[in-house]
């Protein structure tokens, strides 16, 4: 029996076991997945729970439930990865052994790495939205909360869906104008980026639109530590922010398991080929989703477009056929703007999001870099897709893991 | 486009970051430095070697790995470059203004 092992049963290794056990001969290939969570959580879901938008029943699934039949999962923490002997040790002291390994732990806030951030006010004045807890927590505090500086902040880069900050102050406006009390409330976005977005076009059009709504911008803010005691963040020029709500996206990091095994960037992502995701540790080694250091964005709909090329190599691997170097950084993003409109951002490695019509050019439906109901349509249609397409490995209809340049208004 | 530096004409970007590494020298470094209001020292040249380093390596930048580096604490890196340290030593370093990632 030959075995390939995946590690992370979030939505990349959940969507890669779904691809490939119907591709791989049962009485031949194994399939084991490891993961320490009991629950799978639709993490897109958590913008909307401190809106009192989603429910936190919303968001979650027993994690065994989208995993295919005929594959083992194990529930337990990943210690480290022995890649010189195609070994990887649990926690509980078992080891599992591989043929082809896949590594799809994703990516974390890790509020300790910045000095002050964890501290007394956690959960009091200082928030995440990226975790099931943090979101909660800040729901409840918005519920009661009577107005003031609010703050919506940035550690560092990368972050996983890198426009969730700004579709949280969008959808902020629209939640404090409706409880009749925008006037009372002073939003502030302050990033480590130069603008809004990390792409020119479409940091034209965001910037706008945090204008329009009268959301503050602060750019080049890099942090240094929080000053909670005084409600201020500090960056290392010596620039400071006042806030009385600082909701904060910490600093992402992979799993420290990946720091365990001795590979990884500084910050724990795994060295990966960008075009064909075999990892550049070792050959029999492929990773997918946030866990990788690929310069595009970290998202579900990204891990869904390497899915379909990862399938394709793994397959080749196994066949001794030369890799198929095809991924290129497609990304596919709406952007909620709340008052329940939405932008969608379709662009990949080389080409920046611009405006147009997609997936039919000249048709649409949906309108690239513009606001429109029907994106916001397509948006809360994204929890379907994700539970029964994306987890599936179910292809989306007309949309193509390589990004398509028809309908795209290019310079 | 073409600019002037150290009596040089150089191939420039138009936020001024040089578009061919391979015509940089010490001078024109110097030159770019004093139009951002720095004065290179020992401590300034140790961290712009080492991004020259990172960048024939095609190593991507980040202030994270530079703080890591063991060549320059963060702190440090402000106080020698202020404001923006990562683009603005790029450009003294005549390498591509650092992608911010996506
Ligand atoms: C607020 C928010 C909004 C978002 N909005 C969108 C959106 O609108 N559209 C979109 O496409 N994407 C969005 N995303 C991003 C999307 O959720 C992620 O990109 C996606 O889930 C990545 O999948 P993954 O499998 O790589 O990681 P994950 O789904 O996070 O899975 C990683 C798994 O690995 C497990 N794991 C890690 N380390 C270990 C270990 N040592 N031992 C055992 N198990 C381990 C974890 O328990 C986890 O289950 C959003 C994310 C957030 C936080």
């Amino acid at each position: 029996m030959k075995r390939l092992l995946i590690l992370g049963a979030g939505t990349a290794g959940t969507m890669m076991a779904n691809h490939l056990r119907p591709k791989l001969d049962n009485q031949t290939w194994e399939i084991t997945l490891v993961d320490e969570e009991k629950i799978h959580y639709y993490q897109p879901g958590f913008l909307f729970i401190p809106f009192d938008i989603y429910t936190p029943e919303m968001v979650k699934k027993p994690i065994e439930r989208p995993v295919p039949k005929g594959v083992n999962l194990i529930q337990e923490t990943i210690d480290r990865i022995d890649k010189d002997n195609d070994t990887v040790y649990l926690q509980n002291g078992d080891t599992l052994t591989y043929d082809i390994l896949i590594i799809a732990t994703g990516t974390k806030p890790v509020p300790e790495e910045i000095e002050g951030m964890k501290g007394d006010q956690w959960y009091k004045n200082i928030f995440d939205f990226y975790t099931y807890e943090g979101s909660i927590a800040l729901r409840d505090k918005l519920r009661n909360w009577e107005g003031g500086k609010l703050v919506m902040h940035i550690c560092e880069m990368p972050i996983k869906c890198p426009i969730a900050p700004l579709e949280f102050v969008f959808l902020a406006d629209s939640y404090f104008i409706e409880k009749g009390m925008r006037d009372k409330v002073d939003i502030t976005y302050v990033t480590p980026l130069s603008g809004a977005f990390t792409k020119p076009k479409a940091t034209e059009a965001l910037n706008y639109l945090l204008e329009e709504k009268g959301i503050k911008i602060v750019s080049d803010f890099n942090i240094e530590h929080v000053d909670s005691e005084n409600n201020r963040i500090v960056d290392y020029a010596e620039e400071s922010v006042e806030y009385d709500l600082l909701v904060t996206v910490p600093t992402n990091m992979g799993s420290p398991m990946i720091e365990r095994s001795g590979f990884g960037d500084e910050l724990n992502f795994v060295p990966t080929d960008k075009a064909t995701l075999q990892s550049t540790v070792k050959e029999n080694i492929f990773a997918v989703g946030d866990a990788t250091n690929l310069p595009t964005s970290k998202a579900g709909s990204v891990a869904h477009f390497e899915g379909e090329i990862l399938t394709e190599n793994i397959l080749r691997y196994i066949n001794g056929e030369e890799l198929k170097a095809d991924f290129d950084g497609h990304a596919n993003c709406f952007i909620e703007t709340g008052h329940g409109k939405a932008l969608l951002i379709d662009f990949n490695y080389t080409q920046e999001p611009v405006t147009g019509t997609f997936p039919f050019p000249g048709v649409g439906p949906l309108k690239l870099l513009k606001e429109s109901r029907l994106n916001h349509v397509g948006k809360m249609a994204f929890r379907w897709v994700y539970w029964n397409m994306l987890l599936k490995g179910r292809p989306i209809p007309f949309v193509s893991a390589e990004m398509s340049e028809a309908g795209k208004e290019l310079a | 486009m073409q600019k002037v530096i150290a009596s040089l004409n150089i191939e420039v970007n138009d936020e001024g970051y040089l578009t061919d590494f391979s015509q940089w020298n010490k001078a024109i470094g110097e030159e770019i430095a004093l139009y951002e209001g720095i004065v290179m020292t020992d401590e300034h040249w140790k961290v712009i070697e080492y991004l020259q380093d990172q960048h024939r390596k095609n190593v991507p930048l980040s202030i994270r790995k530079i703080g890591k580096s063991g060549v320059v604490a963060i702190k440090d890196f402000y106080r020698l470059f202020p404001k923006g340290p990562l683009k603005i030593s790029s450009k003294i370093a005549g390498i591509p203004k650092p992608v911010s990632c996506v």
